[in-house]
């Protein structure tokens, strides 16, 4: 193969040793390297790769001052568009947005749009992050609820425009699912502490410990404490359960207790923190996304001799990023496919001492166009596990729609708002980001804040 | 940061804080929770509201030191802050009218049954208090838990104060001498909010606890709190802490409450070992 059909590779700690430590995997393209991955882009009049990306990061552009050696004009160029590069360099699923649509990808490898887009955030961090230039205070007061990527979004867009921007925090720091649920080893939480340091310093004021619907409610938000707007960025973060038989048993976690107990409350530094999280010798993890890779990882980080991922259809429809799976079982996690558990098994004690499952296998497409797994009749075994962690899904949290009048929800429990405004059933109330769509990803949150933030600055131009 | 304002030591191993707060304060009712972190190190633990002042916006907390967090906690003083706070959480109470009701305060029970007995006093019940502990020294604001009931009753386990008995026993004579009793809260150790449903469940008398399962952040966030009620799977710190006591699994409630004993253990050695062993260094 030709030089320009390959990616340069990103140098990644030993499977080994990182299965081990909870430092950061990837350990990110140097200058040279960098700048090299920036030649082999052809610039393409048309920007396909722009098109694939949910925000349109002006990707040709940066690319080329990467290969000019410009770093600093690189990040300018992206931060025109995404607020959270050194994020979104790591966890964006670039193979199924950006790089999908590069040319270069039809004959070898596209080029890596990520790898470069976090080399220039990290490099700008080294550098100090200049902060951003704010318009003029304008004296309107904008209320954001959550601070997943969502929120610091808004937060940042409505900050820079001039309005004073108050973030309310439920748990005590803020980043949503950056802070508690990706793992240190993939997205090291100093960078987004830098990120919301950042926002800070534009005068962001972030409330932590305020959980809204029970300190103060959207509307006393509105009514009493004088904000214009309000956005709601709460997540996606009800767990859900399989309901099969001993789903409350010990060693039984879902993947945010498992996670939070670990990335939020630095649970594997235990007894140093105070937060315990109990891992056993042979782990399952219930499902097949980015949270159960993380999970798995995690288990085996924790000191787990086997961990299994557990799920009902085949290796081709894994919903997680492909180089997390790749990650995943170079580290030695045990894919059992087309395996899905119909009840766990207790001890006397409560404890879990095993899974029985059903093997499965793929019948004919459905609705979706995916081949629909079928329980094959008579495949019962027992799996023998002594911790189990269910990553099926998690839905949006009830607290606010339930404490806020007049906010239209779906069938899911979604809030209702536009695609277009992220205008909710309410007036001056904006959502975005999982608490609308479901489970998604971090820039589909960033990029439904842009839009809300933008709907939110109209608004308060009147 | 959140200001203790206020410390009382009750027995060498129960202790009350006032913590400033006025959000909370102003906001909380009868049978909410807060949860609070001590520093950046600390893991967030849940704790009943035993009173709160909306005024002077202050939250009273009573807390048993019987692990390293509540440990640490005792050894603060007024004047001391706490890193995190945060609350009201879970639902409150039912307040109803029901017409005779009993509200059974089992050891450190007592403090979260208080605001919760005044509530039904406040809302025109007739109130029978019980108050109990294992012995005369755990026993606290039996006056003021009084002064809130028609009738009031104090058992020991080792007769040292009140009647030696349990709370249920003396709910039992109550139902039988009086006959009719409309609805009964408890909250105390898992055996006696047990016990007390098992008694009340054939008589038919609406019976609610208040569960302190294991939490981590207090929000429907996690499912570490769950529970079984009836056929479903709850979140205490959502759904609850109060449930319906005839349908609350509580056999796995007690289970589950041991997930984490080891680790607390090990936590609780940590500082005490003098440098080595314990893991912690
Ligand atoms: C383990 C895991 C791994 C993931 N990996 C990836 C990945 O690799 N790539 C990717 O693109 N996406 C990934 N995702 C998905 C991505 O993280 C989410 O889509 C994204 O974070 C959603 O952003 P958000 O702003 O909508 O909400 P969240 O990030 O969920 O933030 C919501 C915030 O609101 C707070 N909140 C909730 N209720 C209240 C309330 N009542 N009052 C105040 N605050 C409240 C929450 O505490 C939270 O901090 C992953 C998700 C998980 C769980
Ligand atoms: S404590 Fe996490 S869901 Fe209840």
């Amino acid at each position: 193969m030709s030089l320009n059909t390959v990616k340069h590779e990103m140098p990644c700690q030993d499977p080994k040793v990182r299965a081990k430590n909870f430092d950061e995997v990837a350990l990110g393209y140097d200058k040279e390297t960098a700048i090299a991955e920036a030649s082999r882009c052809l610039g393409c009049k048309k920007e396909p790769c722009r098109q694939g990306c949910p925000v349109q990061v002006p990707i040709p552009q940066f690319i080329a001052k990467v290969k000019e050696g410009d770093f600093s004009g690189a990040i300018s160029t992206i931060k025109e568009k995404n607020a959270l590069p050194a994020v979104c360099g790591r966890v964006c699923p670039q193979e199924a947005q950006c790089e999908k649509y590069c040319v270069l990808g039809k004959k070898g490898d596209p080029v890596g749009i990520g790898r470069m887009e976090r080399f220039v955030a990290d490099w700008e961090r080294e550098q100090g992050i200049k902060p951003v230039e704010c318009a003029p205070p304008t004296g309107k007061k904008v209320a954001v609820v959550g601070s997943g990527p969502a929120g610091l979004t808004v937060a940042a867009d409505c900050a820079q425009a001039g309005h004073k921007v108050t973030i309310f925090e439920a748990l005590h720091v803020a980043g949503g699912v950056l802070m508690y649920g990706i793992p240190e080893f993939r997205l090291p939480k100093a960078i987004v502490q830098a990120e919301i340091e950042n926002l800070k310093k534009m005068g962001v004021e972030i409330q932590v410990d305020a959980v809204i619907g029970a300190i103060d409610t959207v509307d006393e938000l509105l009514e009493n404490e004088g904000y214009d707007a309000v956005f709601i960025g709460t997540g996606a973060g009800l767990p859900y359960f399989l309901k099969i038989p001993g789903e409350n048993l010990n060693g039984v976690y879902s993947a945010n207790e498992f996670l939070t107990r670990t990335n939020l409350m630095k649970g594997y530094l235990f007894p140093e923190y105070d937060t315990p999280v109990k891992v056993g010798k042979k782990v399952a993890v219930l499902g097949g996304g980015n949270v159960a890779m993380d999970c798995a990882r995690t288990a085996l980080r924790l000191g787990a001799e086997e961990v299994y991922i557990v799920y009902r259809r085949s290796m081709e429809e894994l919903p997680a990023r492909v180089e997390e799976v790749h990650h995943a079982e170079e580290e030695g996690v045990i894919f059992k496919i087309l395996t899905n558990p119909t009840k766990i098994i207790g001890n006397d004690e409560n404890w879990v001492v095993g899974m029985e499952c059903l093997k499965y296998e793929l019948g004919e497409p459905d609705a979706s166009g995916r081949r629909s797994p079928v329980a094959i009749s008579g495949s019962e075994h027992i799996v023998d596990v002594d911790t189990v962690v269910v990553a099926i899904g998690q839905g949006p949290n009830p607290l606010v729609p339930r404490t806020t009048k007049g906010l239209e929800t779906n069938k899911w429990g979604n809030i209702v708002a536009s695609e277009e405004t992220g205008l909710t059933s309410k007036p001056a109330v904006y959502a975005g980001g999982d608490v609308v769509t479901g489970a998604a990803t971090v820039i589909k949150a960033m990029g439904a804040g842009r839009v809300a933030a933008n709907s939110i600055c109209e608004l308060l131009k009147k | 940061m959140f200001k203790i304002v206020r410390k009382e030591v009750l027995s060498p191993t129960l202790k009350l804080f006032d913590i400033e707060a006025p959000k909370v304060a102003k906001k909380c009712q009868a049978g909410q929770f807060i949860i609070l972190r001590i520093d950046e190190k600390g893991e967030r633990i849940p704790l009943t509201i035993a009173d709160f002042d909306r005024e002077k916006g202050t939250i009273t907390l009573i807390f048993a030191e019987v692990g390293k967090t509540t440990q640490q906690l005792g050894q603060l003083e007024a004047g001391d802050s706490i890193l995190d706070f945060v609350g009201p959480l879970g639902r409150a109470s039912e307040i109803e009218k029901y017409g005779r009701v009993v509200c059974i305060g089992a050891g450190v029970g007592i403090a979260p049954v208080f605001p919760i007995t005044r509530a039904l006093k406040e809302a025109g019940n007739e109130v029978i208090g019980i108050a109990g502990a294992r012995s005369k020294d755990l026993l606290f604001w039996t006056d003021e838990f009084k002064a809130q009931c028609d009738e009031f009753h104090v058992c020991t386990d080792d007769g040292t104060a009140g009647v030696k008995g349990n709370v249920t026993e003396i709910l039992k004579k109550i139902i039988e001498e009086k006959g009719q009793v409309d609805y009964v809260i408890c909250i105390g150790p898992i055996p006696a909010m047990k016990y007390t449903s098992l008694l009340t469940k054939p008589y038919g008398i609406k019976t609610f606890v208040s569960l302190n399962s294991i939490m981590v952040d207090g929000t429907g966030m996690c499912g570490a709190c769950r529970v079984t009620v009836g056929d479903e799977m709850k979140f205490s710190c959502v759904d609850g802490p109060e449930f319906d006591g005839h349908l609350v699994d509580f056999d796995e409630q007690m289970r589950r409450a041991q997930i984490f004993k080891d680790e607390e253990a090990r936590a609780l050695a940590k500082g005490s070992c003098g440098g080595g062993g314990c893991g912690c260094h």
